[in-house]
């Protein structure tokens, strides 16, 4: 076979089985290699193209790891401060009601500093997606306590392990959202096994079904990795995932 | 045709948000100036205009719907006064870094702190000097009547487009309560997509194919580049400063005396050279209606004519540093004023320049 086959070549007529969507850049990630973010980029930028929305659609970014996840969905974005994500995206989608918005937001995003925000943009209802990544530390400043850390879990401001006396339980911010009149769906998803992709990617389809559906608000919580935060190898932290994470953030639908 | 109406400036900002073909106004209620939502719930502008009327969860939450309207190219209001402002700040930061344009109102009241509900104008700081982070200006409209409260809506937005820049119209609680004839301005329609792009531009995230879309963020993390964003900043703004900067002057041929002084305080000062008239004391009146850009050059002018500048203002002593760096040491400057919701009198004003220049 030879060295120079060229991109034609491989892709013939009816040849392609897969393509990367159009809804990704190719942009290199600035994701640690191993983390879930891209997977769940990948997975939501898939089922807007999937749906046929893609030029319809307007994302919001947060403050995070995911703060230039702009760089890598091929759509309309903006960056909202830290934890305002849902007050942006009701801004855009009060005027907008027939496009798709969403909020792709971090645990420190979503659960700390934008609770506010985030609790009564679920109890307006307000007609958006939220995707939220739970990896239990704050990544982009330096793998910092979260409010999802969990008991005795270690990071750089809970270097003896997390103090639920001092600091609080890991907040189960999804199940609060749940109580939610305004929310139609909330799911905990997870991106580590190749099973688990395709049921997140499932969740994700049917909360913008939803919103298509002007049912309300549908909030997709995919528990992810940290392996850099958490100073493990990608391998190990994925495994570390499945025997601490889960017991705590068990996967599956809560609401809808 | 105009309309003419009695109205407390608060909802005569309110009905000229509608007028204006405003696309949404996002708020959170506070004393003194909660009339604006009132006004706005009352009025159902969704039934006249379209327009999208929604009281926030907060302060801050309102701000960012705004940021979120403002960057989907529509025009985007929100009202608050001091303590609230200071919970926008941060968004405020944010639509300048990001350049997108919104008219904001403060009507002030006094603080720090809870302060009081009474009129203040303590708040020029906070407003013209940032308030929030990062070098980034606001064009500041400050209204001296119920009339302005109304027709700095459409000068606001005018500026607020044409600079991609936020507005605020720096106001007060005398301003926002008072009741005043108005005339109101004729029903404008709402644009379309089309119309936006068509006068402002393309750069709105309202869903776009790959290859056109449209991202809005303040965000440069490779400094050369942030450094870079800055210099445009900065280039928009001496723009500003070079066109924008408006004023007006009462009684200022052959004054001996300049008062300098803006919003309510500046109606208080008109009296003022009236007294002064009686005890032959010549005093004019130079009433910056553009906060930023100030009237430097024009109170730089008038320093060669007078023997004194007193800055007059609801507060202790803030547009008084902008006065001050405007005469550059030409002539003395004093600042008076009342504060903590305390209005000066027109009496009080006179005795005070009185007491600084000529006893």
């Amino acid at each position: 076979m030879s060295n120079n086959i060229t991109p034609e070549e491989i892709i013939k007529n009816g040849t392609l089985v897969f393509e990367k969507t159009k809804l990704m850049t190719d942009a290199h990630l600035s994701y640690c290699p191993g983390c879930g973010h891209g997977v769940a980029h990948r997975i939501t930028m898939e089922v807007l193209e999937e749906m046929g929305v893609g030029d319809q659609a307007i994302g919001i970014a947060p403050v995070g790891c995911s703060v230039l996840a702009y760089d890598f969905m091929n759509i309309d974005m903006q960056q909202a401060a830290h934890g305002r994500a849902p007050a942006v995206a009701t801004g855009i989608k009060r005027l907008y009601p027939d496009k798709f918005v969403f909020t792709y937001q971090g645990d420190g995003d979503l659960a700390a500093i934008g609770t506010n925000e985030t609790i009564h943009a679920c109890n307006r209802g307000e007609n958006i997606v939220i995707i939220f990544i739970n990896n239990g530390i704050y990544g982009m400043t330096g793998g910092q306590m979260a409010p999802t850390t969990l008991g005795g879990m270690k990071s750089s401001t809970s270097p003896y392990g997390r103090d639920l006396g001092m600091t609080g339980h890991p907040i189960k911010i999804t199940e609060m959202m749940a109580t939610l009149p305004g929310v139609c769906y909330a799911t905990r998803q997870a991106v580590h096994k190749p099973g688990l992709v395709r049921k997140a990617k499932k969740a994700i389809r049917k909360a913008f079904e939803n919103q298509k559906d002007k049912k309300g608000l549908s909030i997709v919580e995919i528990v992810s990795n940290c392996n850099s935060g958490w100073k493990m190898s990608p391998v190990k932290s994925n495994e570390w995932l499945e025997e601490n994470m889960l017991p705590v953030f068990p996967l599956g639908d809560i609401k809808g | 045709m105009k309309e003419l109406k009695l109205m407390k400036g608060n909802e005569a900002f309110a009905e000229a948000v509608i007028r204006e073909g405003v696309d949404a106004y996002f708020g959170y209620p506070i004393t003194p100036q909660s009339e604006v939502i009132e006004y706005l719930m009352l009025e159902e502008p969704h039934k006249r205009t379209g327009m999208v009327v929604l009281q926030a969860e907060s302060e801050i939450g309102a701000i960012h719907m705004v940021y979120g309207a403002a960057g989907a190219g529509k025009k985007a209001v929100t009202s608050s006064s001091s303590p609230g402002i200071s919970l926008k700040q941060e968004g405020i930061s944010y639509l300048a870094g990001s350049e997108l344009p919104c008219v904001m109102l403060n009507v002030v009241r006094g603080g720090p702190g809870l302060g009081t509900i009474q009129p203040s104008q303590a708040d020029y700081f906070q407003t013209v000097k940032g308030g929030g982070h990062g070098d980034y200006k606001l064009i500041v409209l400050a209204p001296a009547s119920v009339q302005e409260m109304a027709d700095f809506v459409e000068d606001g937005f005018e500026l607020a487009f044409k600079y991609r820049n936020p507005v605020m119209i720096l106001s007060d609680g005398l301003i926002g309560q008072m009741m005043e004839k108005v005339y109101l301005k004729p029903q404008k329609p709402r644009l379309t997509d089309e119309e936006i792009r068509e006068k402002y531009g393309n750069w709105a995230t309202i869903g776009h194919k790959p290859s056109e879309r449209n991202i809005i963020t303040s965000l440069e993390l490779k400094s050369e580049r942030q450094e870079k964003h800055n210099q445009k900043l900065q280039a928009k703004y001496r723009k500003v400063e070079k066109n924008e900067v408006r004023f007006e002057k009462i009684n200022c041929e052959n004054a001996d005396y300049l008062l300098v002084a803006y919003g309510s305080s500046a109606r208080i000062c008109q009296k003022t050279i009236q007294l002064g008239k009686e005890k032959g004391i010549n005093i004019g009146l130079l009433r910056p209606i553009t906060l930023w850009p100030f009237p430097s050059e024009e109170i730089n002018k008038m320093a060669d004519n007078v023997k004194g500048i007193l800055s007059v203002e609801l507060s202790t002593g803030q547009m008084v540093e902008d006065v001050k760096l405007a005469v550059n040491g030409k002539v003395p400057v004093e600042h008076y004023g009342r504060f903590g919701g305390m209005i000066h009198s027109p009496d009080e004003v006179l005795e005070a320049l009185e007491e600084k220049f000529i006893k």
